[in-house]
């Protein structure tokens, strides 16, 4: 067979609500379930194709009642021992599962890797091969690219510039095994340890920022457009129930796009306020203008603003040109002023979901919410879920990594000899390195020769 | 033109250390063996540093003693000087290294060559390969005369082409002026082989008669010494041992080469090779480290039937008036003498790449390669591929499978896997960072890893692999024995650990679990072992070894078992690659050009991607399955 180490993933999409099914395969999935599962048996103890009631446990807190379908190899999709967990309570729920399975040494699966395995473990006709391949190389490369575009600059430095660190120092220790009467390594334990603590810092910090969804930016995309002063980011920040927009009364005050997360009855959304769309002459103004008009494409849902106390014009008509065949929820705001436009009259035009706001009043601000909810539940509105799988493989590379330096502080600790050390600074070397998508090129050596000097 | 015509089983172009390593592996083996040098004075020679072994090169020299190779028993009887390197380290970096007395070092392996059945020693220059049909069939030398074959190895060394540099001084000739061999290179581009130019160097050696030791520091060898090969006797290696000494350059050194760096060939652009970053001259030292205010110097000697000393860290080709002052500057080398000069060397090589794992070329049958031929720099590199090398050639002609050592149970394996996976872009030099099993593969337990195969492939003999199998026994039985043992919080037991300052207990605890403290081991807890039996130094250290570093040594035995399911895939030396057509552009351009062996070498090609490597799998199994249909 194949691969050993066991996979995970969430096999169910991610709109529903309803039961979510995380899907695990290989030797370890019986055991590394069985390490967050409790039921009547152990899942070790149970037969292959049974299926066992329970609850999963992340330590002693209570993360959702599952049903868990074991399929022992080689009687599974990919021949390897496969467990199906059946969760019920929602996305949030699916994700603490999943994250559960990689602390106890699962693996997010790559693109299109459990077919791979089933593929490989002779469970796929070979007239499937073809496509297989087309599968792994596209998916792989889409993986990628979003890898590389979710970590922002600032993000993507850090971690550069950590892995230089680990760098240096595994070099300079290899420089004083391989030239020992050259390099000298007294008293520097001590100093690689506090070294170590920084580095173990900086990956918390990234770590936290991951979980806490600063970086990750999963959830609906859902984009705010209307033309200037329709009251975007006035709901922006009603939804958002604070002041993160700067919001004034002068039509054009937001020039470039603002992101917000936030949860609506436990959907995630990713709410994107744009600079309002008209033509325009200011340099500035007109990038802004041509960010919100590029967003539409990424965007799950759009909530158009129209201020109802005004006529529509060939702002709001252009606008609606570009989202026809989106998802668009439409706002008649400011109704607690005297509405200009009939809601009716939106409604039979665009064919969309229309709402009579205010974000002055709230008034219709449950409506909005409910609406929002529904169309996820019912499928109507999905997030895209590459992005999530990317981010749990990214934020699984720092938990590994810092396992890797948590391990070298162990060592130093322990008094183990110098040469202990590199090997977990390496690897950690190499997680942080699976983030930005670096392959491994003889760095080390090349490290080595380039600053310290060696030699006879 | 020669009416000589002789014909043997294999040719070894070279007796260098390679070269000897190769042709005594292949005689040993029962083939009928012939091995070529430029001269009869210069076998086994050591043109550079007089030592063998040292940090990972210590491996290498252990690793070729398991297999039944020459160069550890040769070093045994020869040195003058030992050390075990990185002692206060973890075992794995452990090394040997000895100061050699080079004379006797080759005349030494020159009498083991021709003491050996099967073996001819011929001194002429190989100017021709004969290959017939892609197949090798002979050598032709100088002088016409032709040598039938149906194996030959090259171990040319730093002879092709060879011009050795300094100041405005070019003399083609290879190392200490020996004849260069100007020919096999035509030989080898007219068979489509493609060459590189490389470049090394050497420091003067001073007569020890004008140095000045009291203003060095002095190093001196261990007690006791340890040998290189499984095969000797500690007792008769603890000899009477010669010191080396310890010095510095300076800001006065470093002025004087900044000066003169326009009269350097390094610099100039005279030089076209490519030179090893790990084993700088001089004077790049000064350019490329400028904010070092010293480097330093190790003064060792050559021998005892010579009044040289080489001076180790100094290699230069500055011009002979500069050296002089460069040597000068330094404390105790005032009032220097030079009785040869510092220079470089220019050689012509292979991109190794073009070399199976058993270090046959890829495109023409029976012809192998090794040495800094393929790229490496080193003795103990050099030895190693020739070891392999002339097995491999031995093994082809018996009709056996090829030895193949990989990167989990060999610093070899990983010296090979680089030279032929990887583009050297420079003389590639072993290191202990390479080895990503190196807790696995270590100094101490190269017999343990390697006896077997050499005992199986017919080079290394039985009486040497019993006592192997013997230890291994011995091991393993101590380890389950050590294993069940608890002990308890008594006062004798207190007492020792205090004597160790080490924590007393508070209740009972394994015997184990006290070897694994950092200040106790294996040996200092036997007071408290009664049934413990007497056991060898090397199976105590065995067993220390492997309780001490056990989670550690099980995570490499784990990661080294997924390495090798990926090198158990093997890939079809007829695929087409650019068939593939899931596979990115670059990838399947280097794939073709390399044609790996298997999975697990695609993945270390530079170039191709962990989802190339999943691509290949899948194509793999369709391919396998049109095959069989």
């Amino acid at each position: 067979m194949y691969h050993s180490d066991t996979i995970c993933a969430i096999a169910t999409s991610m709109n529903s609500s309803g039961i979510g099914i995380i899907r695990v395969s290989g030797e370890e999935s019986i055991s590394i379930v069985d390490s967050i599962f409790r039921g009547k048996d152990r899942l070790c103890n149970c037969q292959s194709h049974t299926i066992q009631y329970g609850h999963i446990y992340d330590g002693n807190q209570l993360v959702d009642e599952v049903l868990v379908l074991i399929m022992k190899s080689p009687r599974s999709y990919t021949t390897e021992d496969v467990i199906e967990i059946h969760c019920h309570g929602g996305i949030l729920v699916l994700k603490k599962v999943l994250s559960l399975l990689v602390k106890k040494g699962a693996r997010i699966a790559e693109p299109g890797e459990f077919t791979k395995r089933a593929f490989l473990n002779g469970r796929i006709d070979l007239s499937e091969a073809e496509s297989i391949m087309d599968l792994i190389s596209s998916s792989s490369e889409l993986a990628m690219k979003n890898s590389v575009k979710q970590l922002s600059g600032s993000l993507n430095k850090i971690i550069v510039d950590l892995r230089e660190k680990i760098l240096y120092e595994t070099a300079y220790i290899e420089s004083a095994l391989d030239d020992p009467e050259h390099y000298d390594l007294s008293d520097y334990p001590d100093s690689l340890k506090v070294k170590v603590e920084d580095m173990i810092f900086i990956v918390d910090d990234l770590i936290n920022s991951f979980n806490s969804g600063h970086i990750l930016k999963e959830g609906i995309n859902t984009l705010i457009l209307g033309k200037p002063n329709a009251g975007k980011s006035s709901l922006l920040n009603t939804l958002s129930r604070r002041e993160r927009a700067i919001v004034t009364d002068i039509p054009g005050t937001t020039r470039d796009t603002l992101e917000e997360q936030i949860t609506i009855n436990g959907v995630s959304l990713n709410i994107i306020d744009t600079a309002g769309i008209r033509e325009t002459d200011d340099v500035v103004e007109k990038i802004g203008v041509d960010k919100a008009l590029d967003s539409i494409d990424d965007a799950d849902l759009i909530l158009f603003v129209i201020d109802s106390s005004r006529p529509l014009d060939d702002n709001d008509e252009f606008i609606i040109s570009k989202i026809l065949d989106k998802k668009v929820i439409i706002l008649l705001n400011k109704s607690d002023l005297s509405s200009v436009i009939n809601e009716e009259d939106i409604c039979k035009k665009y064919d969309k979901s229309v709402i009579s706001f205010s974000s002055v009043s709230l008034d219709g601000l449950k409506t909005l919410e409910a609406t929002i909810t529904d169309m996820f539940f019912s499928g109507q509105v999905k997030s895209d879920d590459t992005l999530y799988i990317t981010n749990s493989r990214q934020a699984g590379c720092l938990s590994n990594a810092k396992t890797s330096l948590l391990n070298v502080l162990n060592s130093i600790e322990n008094m183990m000899p110098e040469d202990f050390f590199s090997i977990d600074l390496m690897d950690a070397y190499n997680f942080l390195g699976e983030i930005t998508g670096e392959t491994i090129e003889d760095d080390l050596a090349n490290k080595i020769f380039a600053e310290f000097c060696m030699g006879k | 033109m020669s009416h000589v015509n002789e014909s043997y089983d294999v040719v070894v172009i070279g007796a260098g250390h390679a070269g000897c390593e190769a042709a005594l592996a292949s005689a040993r083996m029962g083939l009928n063996t012939i091995c070529f040098t430029v001269s009869m004075d210069s076998v086994a020679l050591m043109p550079c540093n007089p030592n063998i072994g040292g940090s990972s090169k210590g491996h290498l020299v252990r690793e070729l003693d398991a297999l039944g190779g020459q160069m550890g028993i040769n070093i045994d009887h020869t040195f003058i000087q030992s050390k075990m390197l990185n002692s206060s380290k973890g075992p794995a970096v452990h090394s040997l290294r000895a100061q050699a007395d080079k004379s006797a070092y080759s005349l030494r392996m020159r009498k083991t060559m021709q003491d050996t059945d099967n073996l001819t020693l011929r001194q002429a220059e190989v100017t021709e390969l004969l290959i017939e049909n892609n197949k090798v069939v002979g050598v032709k030398t100088l002088s016409g005369a032709t040598y039938n074959c149906k194996a030959a190895v090259i171990c040319t060394g730093t002879y092709l082409r060879a011009r050795c540099l300094y100041g405005d001084v070019i003399e083609h000739t290879g190392p200490n002026g020996l004849k260069a061999a100007n020919h096999l290179t035509q030989s080898l581009l007219d068979n489509n082989v493609e060459m590189n130019r490389f470049k090394t160097g050497t420091p003067a050696r001073i007569d020890s008669r004008s140095i000045d030791y009291s203003k060095m520091e002095i190093q001196l060898g261990d007690n006791p010494v340890i040998p290189f090969s499984f095969s000797t006797d500690p007792k008769d290696v603890q000899i009477e041992q010669v010191p080396c000494y310890l010095t510095y350059t300076n800001e006065q050194t470093h002025e004087i080469i900044r000066a003169n760096l326009d009269r350097s060939p390094m610099y100039s652009g005279v030089i076209e090779g490519t030179g090893p970053r790990y084993c700088p001259s001089i004077e790049d030292k000064v350019v490329r480290f400028s904010d070092k205010d010293r480097h330093q110097l190790f003064v060792e000697p050559e021998g005892l039937n010579t009044n040289e000393m080489y001076i180790g860290g100094m290699s230069s080709s500055m011009p002979e008036d500069v050296q002089y002052a460069m040597y000068r500057t330094v404390p105790g080398l005032e009032n220097c003498k030079i009785v040869r000069n510092a220079y470089a060397i220019e050689y012509d090589c292979i991109n190794a790449t073009q070399l199976k794992a058993s270090l046959e070329f890829k495109n023409i049958d029976g012809l192998f390669a090794a040495g800094q031929f393929n790229g490496s720099s080193g003795y103990e590199e050099a030895a190693a591929q020739g070891l392999v090398a002339g097995i491999n050639a031995a093994l082809k002609l018996l009709n056996k499978e090829p030895m193949i050592l990989d990167r989990s149970n060999s610093y070899i394996g990983v010296l090979i896997d680089d030279l032929v996976t990887k583009e050297t872009k420079e003389p590639y030099r072993m290191m202990t960072s390479r080895a990503e099993y190196r807790l696995l593969l270590r100094q101490d337990n190269a017999d343990i890893r390697l006896s077997k195969i050499g005992f199986e492939v017919g080079l290394l003999p039985k009486e040497r692999y019993d006592h192997v199998v013997e230890k291994e026994r011995l091991i393993e039985e101590e380890v389950s024995r050590i294993k069940q043992i608890n002990i308890g919080a008594r006062k004798e037991v207190q007492e020792l650990l205090e004597s160790y300052g080490s924590i007393p207990l508070s209740n009972g605890i394994k015997l184990v679990d006290l070897i694994r403290r950092p200040e106790l081991d294996y040996d200092k807890l036997a007071p408290l072992d009664p049934e413990r039996p007497e056991l060898s130094d090397e199976v105590r250290e065995e067993v220390n070894i492997y309780i001490k570093y056990e989670g550690y040594l099980t995570r490499q035995a784990k990661q080294v078992a997924q390495f090798k399911k990926l090198e158990s895939k093997v890939l079809p030396q007829d695929i087409n690659y650019e068939d593939v057509s899931s596979l990115r552009i670059e990838a399947a351009q280097k794939l073709s050009k390399l044609r790996p062996a298997n999975i697990g070498q695609a993945s270390r090609i530079s170039g191709v991607s962990p989802a190339d490597i999943s691509v290949l799998l899948v194509y793999l199994e369709t391919y396998k399955s049109k095959k069989n249909s």
